[in-house]
């Protein structure tokens, strides 16, 4: 994966409405996902982007800007773990589609940065609702492979994305079956045989353009994979499905490799556990949509949880970009089928921080952390609960999107003021 | 049923059976297409040739004590009592006798509800698993059929049923899809487990008819080069339907009002399209429109003053905050989500506020679902509504939120004499939570159907399990 450095400008139309500066985030509930555990009427402090302070005893410095979170929460910012943002405006339309490429020549290779919009609508609408990390999926082409996903932060400006190459996404469930042929197995064969063109790569292509399954382009993409540099996210829903995967990732090391859908990961809990392989599941999936996802239940969440899997949380039953915001509902919802708040909470911050490997700066409330912070007015698993303020990088970031202003547009029916004149 | 409902169907009836019943004959819902009366025979359109067949489940009497109680028409009792004899909810007060007999449950701290109401749902008919044998909710060959209906397509044993139960949903209205311009007839069940749609069907609701608006039917049929393929042809396609089903109103008044005299007269060519329109026309069959942006429904509210019918609910309505003042006008509600949106561009200015805001500006508002996860939680989806509103500086209490799942939908169904609220009469449709619904914790712990218990999360013997889910991995699981 490669860390993306960029100027540091930002410009007015951003999510920062000042540049990163000295903070305190006072007179809240902080929750810090470290052993510090939760902090009562605790304090964060921030400086030129990143956290240098957290705990109820934080001397707050004369040129602190103060948050007073009012009794509120204070917490990391939800990491979105399997997020289209930035590639979706309009889904339906193509022409503002930006997550897939059934007609192109290239799939692994390809790489969602170039498709990432930072000014997208739905960036600002995902922020003001906590999110401040999401990861960046591609949508599946031709073959199983959909390309390279990336990180990014909900600031909506030339920054936002972090980091790029950060995992390849492949489909092995019923539609990458289809996509490779018709069955599982030549879903199968074709990531065996995709990993043995990136393993031979270079020497293979040599004399030839073509491998067994992957041109040279793709092959010389996967290389980082099949290494272990780079994870592979498999996108399984089927107990034997999954069971399949854990083979697939025991006969191929280093390979490092995430579980997405999961919708039966419950019934292989222990295997995956021993594998140590994470899953990406949304915890509110519970009907059987498909023949590769009978076993969908409420319970899944807490099963994988009391099995020592490592689980984060998705909105793959709503979608991933115009509804990633909803995701501390769904988490909210796990809680109320057994899972405990902590790791609920952790699921859709700190975990998916650590599944991407990024834990040390993102997912946390800690000294040398960056600064993103969410000030909610009650707990933030709550379905009526929302931020005040929520802070990226260490900046402040504007709660205004599109929809609050088409909202504040029509608050007044009866104002007088044509509503074209109303901004 | 309704007044509103009562008098539609006595008009109706007065229409359908004007000859046949001039004479002391019996109401139109007569067995046959035929009667015959003095000799001649004249006919008449038999408007319940699926009957509801269904049966409350056996039920004794349950009295809920000390709960908070949302009575679904805006009303809030504290430390308050239900009580439910003989199916129907008896009394709702304070400290309430124990009638003998009576299973007396302690609902301290917890909340209860009238049933869930889903005013959209295609639960049976885009069942789980969706398979493509399954797919039955869109007659997409061609752009008027409103000969179908939904009731036609419903696969009983689709397990969205019962997750839906978990989630205190007691009635759902099953549509068909959107690609038609008319899409055909909904229909309204109760939420119990059945071998048959007729044991499911709510006795007695209006039909209804699904209309749609924009990009789905221009879409469909555009991408096939036929009509419609733009908003106008969408236009251009519900008045031509419109005249026709005029015209074939008019046919059946004219042959109604010779035979009345005593003419000889031949009836009109029968027509299941045409049946289904003219029952609009006559005020019996409630219109139910997926209209997104705000311009078309005004466009609709227009073609229903052209033809005279009126529109009962709009669905979806995503931009309803933008005309709340056209909808009262023109006594439109309008079902919606909380806060979904983006995936079209009819979608677009999907606000959160939608629901909160179309509500405190005069329309008739509620929630719907559309979708077989959403209507488990529609509770959660009406707090984010009431959240959402409230810090925009809309003032609406919690139990005035609780009409958007309950008497609003009943009311947009027809159905607001049977269900929708707590009130002396009613049928027992009760939910009892565990806590505040307003809260993403909180779980229905009972639910009541025509006072049965049909779900328990205590007990998994009342816990319904459909067929299909038998010997499948996760049987019984919620």
């Amino acid at each position: 994966m490669k860390q993306i450095l960029s100027a540091l400008a930002v410009t007015a139309l951003t999510a920062s409405s000042a540049l990163a500066q000295t903070y305190a985030v006072t007179n809240g509930r902080v929750v810090t996902n470290t052993n510090a555990g939760i902090i009562e009427n605790g304090t964060v402090l921030l400086r030129d982007g990143d956290i240098v302070a957290v705990g109820a005893e934080v001397a707050i410095p004369a040129d602190a800007t103060v948050i007073d979170a009012d009794g509120g929460w204070i917490t990391p910012g939800i990491f979105a773990p399997y997020t289209q943002l930035g590639l979706i405006e309009v889904a339906l339309e193509a022409s503002t589609n930006d997550a897939g490429a059934d007609d192109s020549d290239f799939s692994v290779a390809l790489d969602v940065a170039d498709s990432f919009n930072p000014a997208g609508t739905h960036i600002p609408s995902t922020r003001m609702e906590g999110v401040t990390r999401v990861a960046v999926y591609p949508s599946t082409g031709f073959n199983i492979f959909g390309g390279h996903g990336a990180l990014a932060s909900t600031r909506g400006d030339a920054d936002s994305l972090f980091e790029h190459g950060s995992f390849v996404f492949a489909d092995l469930s019923q539609s990458g079956a289809s996509r490779a042929g018709g069955s599982r197995s030549a879903a199968w064969t074709y990531l065996d045989a995709a990993f043995e063109d990136a393993a031979g790569y270079l020497g293979r292509y040599s004399n030839a353009h073509h491998g067994d399954a992957l041109d040279r382009y793709d092959a010389a993409a996967l290389v980082p994979v099949v290494r272990g540099e780079v994870p592979l996210v498999v996108n399984v829903d089927r107990a034997a499905d999954i069971r399949r995967a854990i083979r697939f990732r025991n006969e191929h090391p280093p390979l490092r490799m995430i579980i997405q859908g999961g919708a039966e990961a419950w019934m292989v809990a222990d295997e995956l556990a021993a594998a140590g392989i994470p899953v990406l599941i949304d915890p509110i999936r519970n009907l059987p949509g498909s023949f590769d996802s009978l076993g969908s239940t409420l319970a899944a969440a807490e099963r994988l949880h009391a099995a020592g899997v490592t689980v984060a949380y998705t909105t793959e039953t709503a979608d991933g970009y115009f509804n990633a915001r909803l995701l501390a509902q769904h988490a909210g919802n796990s809680v109320a089928h057994g899972v405990s708040w902590s790791d609920a909470f952790a699921a859709i911050t700190r975990v998916p921080a650590e599944i991407y490997g990024v834990d040390a700066r993102y997912g946390s409330l800690a000294a040398g952390y960056a600064g993103d912070v969410v000030v909610w007015d009650g707990d933030p698993l709550e379905v009526m609960s929302a931020p005040t303020h929520v802070l990226i990088d260490g900046a402040q970031t504007v709660l205004e999107s599109r929809q609050t202003m088409l909202r504040d547009r029509y608050m007044d029916i009866t104002d007088e003021t044509p509503f074209a004149y109303r901004r | 049923m309704t007044s509103n409902f009562l008098k539609a169907s006595a008009g109706l009836a007065a229409v359908f059976c004007l000859a046949a019943c001039s004479g002391g004959g019996t109401a139109s819902s007569g067995s046959g297409e035929t009667s015959s009366e003095d000799g001649g025979e004249v006919v008449r359109i038999n408007l319940d040739p699926y009957p509801s067949t269904y049966e409350p489940m056996a039920s004794g009497t349950t009295l809920i004590q000390n709960a908070t109680i949302f009575d679904g028409l805006g009303g809030q009792i504290d430390d308050g009592d239900v009580l439910i004899e003989n199916g129907l909810i008896s009394a709702v007060g304070v400290d309430l006798e124990v009638p003998e007999g009576a299973t007396v449950i302690d609902a301290v701290g917890r909340y209860v509800t009238p049933g869930v109401i889903d005013i959209h749902s295609h639960l049976g008919v885009y069942p789980s698993p969706g398979v493509g044998a399954h797919s039955d909710g869109n007659e997409a060959t061609q752009p008027v059929t409103a000969e179908v209906w939904a009731e036609h397509s419903v696969w009983p044993q689709d397990p969205g049923f019962e997750a839906a139960l978990a989630g205190g949903v007691t009635t759902l209205h099953v549509l068909p899809g959107s690609a038609n311009l008319f899409g055909g007839r909904g229909v309204t069940l109760r939420n119990v487990s059945g071998r048959t749609v007729q044991e499911m069907k709510f006795p007695d609701a209006p039909y209804t008819l699904k209309m749609a608006c924009g990009e789905n039917p221009s879409r469909v049929y555009g991408n096939r080069g036929t009509s419609p393929a733009t908003d106008m042809g969408n236009m251009a396609g519900y008045r031509a339907a419109w005249q026709r089903a005029s015209d074939y109103r008019d046919d059946w008044h004219e042959y109604w009002d010779a035979a009345e005299a005593g003419e000889d007269a031949s009836p009109p060519r029968r027509d299941l399209e045409l049946d289904t329109m003219m029952g609009v026309l006559e005020g019996e069959v409630l219109v139910q429109m997926h209209c997104y942006r705000a311009d078309q429904m005004a466009q609709i509210m227009d073609l229903a003053r052209e033809f005279d019918y009126q529109v009962t609910t709009f669905h979806h309505a995503v931009e309803a905050y933008k005309i709340p003042d056209l909808l009262a006008e023109n006594g439109a509600c309008v079902a919606v989500w909380a806060d979904w949106g983006g995936f079209k561009m009819e979608a677009y200015d999907s606000i959160r506020e939608n629901l909160a805001l179309s509500h405190a500006n005069g329309a008739c508002a509620m929630i719907h679902s559309d979708d077989s996860g959403g209507i488990q939680r529609l509770n959660q989806e009406i707090a984010k509504a009431l959240a959402d509103g409230r810090r925009a500086g809309i003032e609406i209490s919690e139990a005035e939120a609780w009409t958007w799942v309950a008497n609003n939908p009943a009311t947009a169904l027809g159905i607001a004499d049977q269900t929708g609220s707590l009130q002396p009469g009613l049928r027992g449709d009760v939910v009892l939570w565990s806590g505040n619904p307003y809260s993403v914790y909180t779980r229905a712990d009972q639910v009541w159907i025509d006072g049965a218990m049909a779900f328990n999360r205590a007990d998994e013997s009342t816990q319904p399990v459909r067929d299909f889910m038998l010997g499948q991995p996760g049987e019984g699981d919620q």
